[in-house]
């Protein structure tokens, strides 16, 4: 049996698909927005023996 | 077994994204996002919005993911009651193993990501909430004892626990007087609904009080735990988290609730079965505008606190 493409249950799971993808989406985009609220808050600090490197 | 859902037999059984939506409850989710965030608000010192709003999104996965395990141990009995049948698992749309591996899954998640957008406390007590609702209200309270509602009322109550938490890092005696108020009204507010759903509870099997105890004692069951309550909720203005906004709503709304209370509590089986439980269902109906207007005026006092207009 030759494989398709596009199987039939590509198109039947499609909005289910879609839809997880959405959530995965707004999961990476709320984890980069807390990340980026910690940090830049006032009282944020580096883990005590944690040293910057480089330049 | 797996590979059923991939044949054409059952394409209109498959479930959708919607179906495991339902697995998490959507309408206690509600509850629990609007009880957290009153918890969180009217807590001292503020939040981060985006702090705010992913601690309050990550207790609402895992109300979500206690509800999944919920549906998961209650399947054989949700296809039994009316009320449940159509519920994603018995209708057959989801396996039982989905609902576990979905409430196993997002409980972790949400736990860990509390503990990382907002503290440890408020992880550890969202973790023990949900195993709380999952294990010792479903697994071990609910088919054996008639004070299953009662006790894991509990699992109900944390959340505005959970959004102070949130917020202070630590408890206090508003944050638990909050916790006092879910957990004493929901007694009155499932026996409510088990006077006028008593097939359902019958044919399942559940000690509901109603099976147990009859419904002449659910009946004062129902009024001695409204009557704690009021005494508790009117009790709460004089607190920190009151004010008089509060004061007046409470003292309205308890005055209301204690007369739906003693009108159920004069009725008997008679006349309730002949308007069909009228009383009762207006009693239920009104359990939740109560709930609901409680804590929004707690959010209110709160809110008007900068003003220097809310609070004592």
């Amino acid at each position: 049996m030759p494989i398709r493409a596009e199987h039939e249950i590509h198109t039947r799971r499609k909005g289910r698909n879609v839809g997880v993808g959405l959530m995965l989406a707004g999961f990476v985009i709320l984890v980069l927005a807390l990340t980026f609220t910690k940090v830049t808050n006032g009282d944020f600090e580096l883990p005590s023996g944690t040293e910057i490197s480089g330049g | 077994m797996a590979d059923v859902g991939y044949t054409s037999q059952v394409h209109e059984e498959e479930a959708q994204l919607g179906d495991y939506f339902a697995l998490l409850k959507p309408r206690v989710m509600s509850l629990v996002v609007f009880t957290a965030l009153v918890g969180l608000l009217a807590a001292p010192g503020s939040v981060h919005p985006v702090i705010a709003f992913a601690s309050i999104l990550f207790v609402a996965i895992g109300a979500g993911a206690s509800g999944a395990l919920n549906m998961w141990w209650d399947a054989d009995i949700d296809a039994i009651m009316r009320r449940t049948a159509k519920r994603p698992i018995p209708a057959g749309r989801v396996q039982p193993g989905e609902a576990l591996h979905l409430g196993v899954a997002l409980a972790g998640l949400s736990v860990m990501m509390l503990a990382l957008s907002a503290n440890l406390m408020a992880a550890a007590l969202l973790a023990f909430t949900i195993f709380f609702y999952a294990v010792v209200y479903s697994m071990w309270l609910k088919r054996s004892t008639p004070q299953n509602i009662v006790i894991g009322g509990a699992a109900g109550a944390f959340p505005p626990v959970i959004g102070w938490v949130i917020a202070t890092g630590s408890f206090s005696v508003e944050a638990w007087l909050m916790f006092a108020l879910i957990f004493m009204w929901t007694p009155p507010h499932f026996w409510a609904l088990a006077l006028f759903m008593k097939a359902d509870y019958d044919d399942a099997g559940v000690p509901m009080l109603t099976v147990t105890h009859g419904r002449k004692s659910t009946r004062t069951h129902i009024i001695v735990y409204t009557v704690l309550l009021a005494a508790l909720a009117v009790g709460t203005g004089f607190t920190a988290i009151g004010g008089p906004v509060y004061l007046g709503t409470a003292l309205v709304l308890n005055a209301l609730f204690l007369k739906g209370a003693v009108q159920v509590w004069q009725r008997d089986e008679t006349a309730a079965d002949a308007d069909g439980y009228r009383v009762e269902k207006r009693f239920f109906r009104l359990s939740l505008w109560y709930l609901f207007a409680h804590f929004g005026v707690i959010l209110l006092e709160a809110a008007l606190r900068p003003f220097g207009l809310g609070g004592w």
